[in-house]
């Protein structure tokens, strides 16, 4: 019953979203109110219509019901209700059901805080949410229906469908096969919807510049209502990549947090064309140029975006984040070919009224070194794109697939990130305008010289890695830019308003927060590049297969096996775990518990890392094999990373950063009252 | 023969049966360590476990990948050499990356070349926005940031933001 509810509501919200798109689209065009609200109606339907559908599939989940093929692939029942509610995202059909109500989530949103002031372009945001909706709904519909059942035909095949096939029998089975066990980590119970929610409200700034384009509202104001929506997008993309890092570094046991796969590729190109855009859009705003350029960004952003969830979901590029793989790839691909091409058409037709209301005065200005910085970041997404696509053109010509492995990107990408870091440490010093290179120099001097101490002290460490020497220089740059800005501002204010520095540091903040943010977010970009340079440069690793007792030796730690037991768990699972104790310098530093799990139901193995963490440091154990009890023989494999943890400190700034550029305004009370009237005359 | 002439036969036999032995060990090096199979190992990725190095693959099929670089290190072969027997078993794609040869130059040549390309036409754009700009020289120029300008600039700047 709960199933057939859940799919009919589907077809209902699906039915809903095309009358929408068609209505707002007809409407708009025809000027006919009428049909406009009733897309409105229709849209907000939508998302009532689909938490009903997802309440469906979640009461499923918990209640264990395995006769559904989604709850009977995804849960078992020694799974805890939490992780059986996170199943929701865990397969193909219920994340695209997940993906579908975020979106009428985020365009409901959308919609209800704009329609007052935004009425010329809101129907062509709905008619861009819905299509987008529809067309995730009618994979669900069509291809991928997360309440369908398990039949047993009467050839004695085991199929999946709503309704009873002829002659097949209902399967009931005892249990199901279980969530898969890479997705049981605290990380990626959280990961996919932070992913999502970044690639879902990526689409509003994308629905508005069409909006722009077809209305020929072309000036920055699509801009200006979309900037938060933007940032949330961003901090919400941030996230999820962070997030995933952490995932792979706990459970992946490859020692790193970033391995090049294809995936985490592509959800990072919409973050990299989504950075580009954040700071292409303030030169718009404050210089009315590059109007073209912010266009195609968007664009870029949204194709990536449904790129990045065809990447997941398709199968086409297999690799350890492709759990799901389906028939469903041509229809992500014709639906981004035609998306990208109509999107480009309506640019390309409306391309003369969005020429720039200003002229670029100096190759030192502002906005000349952020459209540098964009340059980079579109150098950075050519490499990736080429990267994840190139084994498929290799496939496609000469039948042979290749690799791109990690060296690869990390050989083109490097020096594009250290240029961007020199932009990072320059950019904030320059200003709008005409100016000149000595102005610049005036303005940069200072923190420059400030920042050699860095790499002085770096060698006088015993850093001799040129690398690692230039990026220390960099790094130490943007702090010293960073707080030298901080620093003058808060300055001014003391002198203006008579404030204490502290307080004059707060309100600096307080009352330009996408600037001051934003210098947040570069440091903690900054801190994260330390972790980069000290993992990537100074990682080392060792293996060895040691009887009880023996040691094993990295750089200043020893490691010492002690024991190791082999036991079931109650969730179904076999479970080696080892017991080693770590001496750093010849001083005890405590026991590890290396382990590696087998989970019976989905036969899959998964390594669990023994991580002695420090601000220094990681000492981290693997357990790659072991001999049967008695022998007792074991072999590990131990890596030292250094500065690992500024990886995660520094992305914890960066969010907190990102809070504090997105954090609401208040309103002004001019415009909170010029709202309130506009409302009161549309009621009237 | 007499008898102490066979033993010595014998003891020269043994001895030269001894070095023929060690001879052979020699040739063959002693056994390798897991991180040198791990060197060669972290280069290569097997056909199934796509994108996992086989240095770090947990499956049984790249263990036994692994067993085959132990042994053939054993035997004396170089990384290279190595190399080259799993590209002739299983294909190119058992590389980090693709040899740079025939349609594999692209990887190594198209992103440079995009940038090199997009690089040029920003500097393009640029110079003859300038010089537009250049023939209407109605702004001022800005002055360099200094304490008294920055803080007329902060304060500009915060009411417009604010």
């Amino acid at each position: 019953m709960l199933a057939n509810v859940g799919y009919f509501t589907i077809v209902l919200t699906f039915i809903a979203a095309l009358h929408g798109a068609a209505a707002a689209a007809y409407g708009s065009l025809r000027r006919r109110p009428d049909l406009i609200e009733s897309a409105r109606h229709a849209m907000l339907l939508t998302f009532p219509l689909l938490s009903v559908a997802s309440g469906c599939l979640i009461a499923l989940l918990v209640r264990g019901d395995f006769s559904i093929e989604y709850v009977a692939s995804t849960t078992s029942l020694a799974m805890p209700t939490y992780l059986k509610i996170t199943a929701w995202w865990g397969g193909q059909a219920g994340s695209l059901l997940f993906w579908s109500w975020l979106m009428t989530a985020f365009t409901t949103a959308a919609s209800l805080r704009n329609w007052d002031r935004d009425r010329e372009f809101l129907p062509w945001v709905i008619v861009v949410g819905l299509v987008t909706l529809a067309f995730f709904l009618s994979l669900v519909v069509f291809f991928e229906n997360p309440f369908a059942r398990l039949w047993m035909t009467s050839g004695g095949e085991q199929v999946s469908a709503l309704f009873r096939p002829a002659g097949a029998t209902p399967l009931f089975p005892d249990d199901g096969r279980g969530l898969n066990p890479l997705l049981r980590h605290p990380g990626m119970v959280i990961h996919p919807p932070m992913l999502y929610l970044g690639f879902v409200s990526f689409v509003i700034p994308y629905a508005f510049a069409m909006a722009a384009l077809i209305t020929r509202r072309t000036d920055d104001r699509w801009i200006r209502i979309t900037r938060r929506w933007t940032l949330v997008a961003w901090l919400f993309l941030s996230l999820g990549l962070i997030l995933g890092g952490r995932w792979a570094y706990d459970v992946l046991g490859w020692g790193g947090y970033w391995g090049w796969d294809p995936v985490e590729i592509a959800a990072f190109m919409p973050w990299l064309t989504g950075t580009a855009f954040l700071h292409s859009v303030v030169i718009q705003e404050k210089r009315g140029i590059l109007k073209h350029w912010n266009m195609v960004l968007i664009i870029l952003t949204y194709a990536l975006v449904v790129f990045g969830t065809f990447l997941t979901r398709s199968g086409v590029l297999s690799s350890v984040h492709s759990f799901a793989q389906s028939a469903i790839g041509p229809m992500f691909f014709a639906f981004i070919g035609l998306t990208f091409v109509v999107s480009l058409s309506i640019l390309i037709s409306r391309w003369p009224e969005l020429k720039g209301e200003n002229q670029l005065d100096s190759m030192y200005s502002r906005e000349a070194l952020f459209t540098l910085n964009n340059l980079l970041f579109m150098g950075i997404l050519i490499v990736c794109f080429w990267g994840v696509i190139f084994p498929l053109i290799s496939e496609l010509f000469t039948g042979q697939k290749v690799t791109v492995g990690p060296t690869f990107y990390e050989r083109a990408t490097g020096p594009l990130w250290a240029g961007l870091l020199l932009l990072m440490g320059v950019a904030p010093l320059s200003v709008y305008g005409r100016t000149s290179l000595n102005n610049l120099g005036r303005a940069a001097w200072k923190p420059a010289a400030v920042s050699l101490i860095v790499p002085v002290a770096a060698v006088a460490l015993g850093v001799r890695n040129v690398a690692a020497l230039l990026g220390c220089w960099l790094v130490g740059l943007v702090v010293a830019v960073v707080v030298y800005e901080f620093w003058r501002g808060a300055l001014a204010r003391r002198k203006l308003h008579g404030e204490n520095l502290g307080l004059a540091l707060v309100r600096l903040a307080g009352r330009n927060r996408r600037r001051y943010g934003g210098y947040i977010i570069h440091l903690g970009v900054v801190v994260m590049a330390l972790g980069i340079i000290g993992i990537e440069l100074y990682q080392t690793e060792t293996q060895g297969t040691l009887a009880r007792g023996e040691q094993l030796t990295l750089g200043r730690y020893v490691m010492t096996y002690d024991a190791l037991t082999v036991f079931d768990t109650a969730d179904g699972k076999n479970v080696a775990r080892a017991v080693v104790t770590v001496y750093k310098d010849g001083r005890n530093v405590g026991e590890l518990y290396p382990r590696r799990d087998y989970y019976y139901a989905s036969q899959q193995p998964m390594t669990i890392p023994g991580v002695r963490s420090t601000l220094e440091d990681d000492f981290y154990v693997l357990l790659v094999d072991w001999q049967p009890i008695g022998t007792a023989g074991a072999t590990f494999k131990v890596y030292h990373n250094p500065l690992v943890n500024f990886v995660w400190a520094g992305g914890l700034i960066f969010i907190l950063g990102t809070l504090v550029a997105a954090w609401p305004d208040r309103e002004p009370a001019g415009v909170r009252a010029r709202v309130l009237a506009r409302r009161e005359a549309v009621q009237a | 023969m007499h008898s102490w002439l066979r033993l010595l036969l014998s003891v020269g036999v043994f001895v030269l049966g001894l070095a023929a032995m060690a001879g052979s060990a020699a040739a063959q090096g002693t056994t390798p360590t897991d991180d040198e199979v791990n060197a060669i190992a972290k280069q290569l990725y097997c056909p199934v476990c796509e994108n996992i190095p086989l240095d770090v693959c947990p499956t049984q099929a790249c263990a036994q990948w692994r067993d085959t670089i132990r042994l053939k290190l054993s035997e004396g072969w170089s990384e290279q050499q190595i190399k080259d027997y799993f590209v002739e078993q299983y294909g190119a794609r058992v590389l980090a990356t693709p040899p740079a040869e025939g349609l594999n130059w692209l990887v190594y040549v198209l992103p440079p070349a995009a940038f090199l390309a997009g690089a040029f036409l920003l500097f393009r754009a640029l110079r003859s926005w300038r010089q537009a700009a250049a023939a209407n020289p109605a702004m001022p120029v800005a002055p360099a940031p200094s304490d008294d300008p920055y803080v007329r600039r902060l304060e500009e700047e915060l009411r417009r933001e604010g």
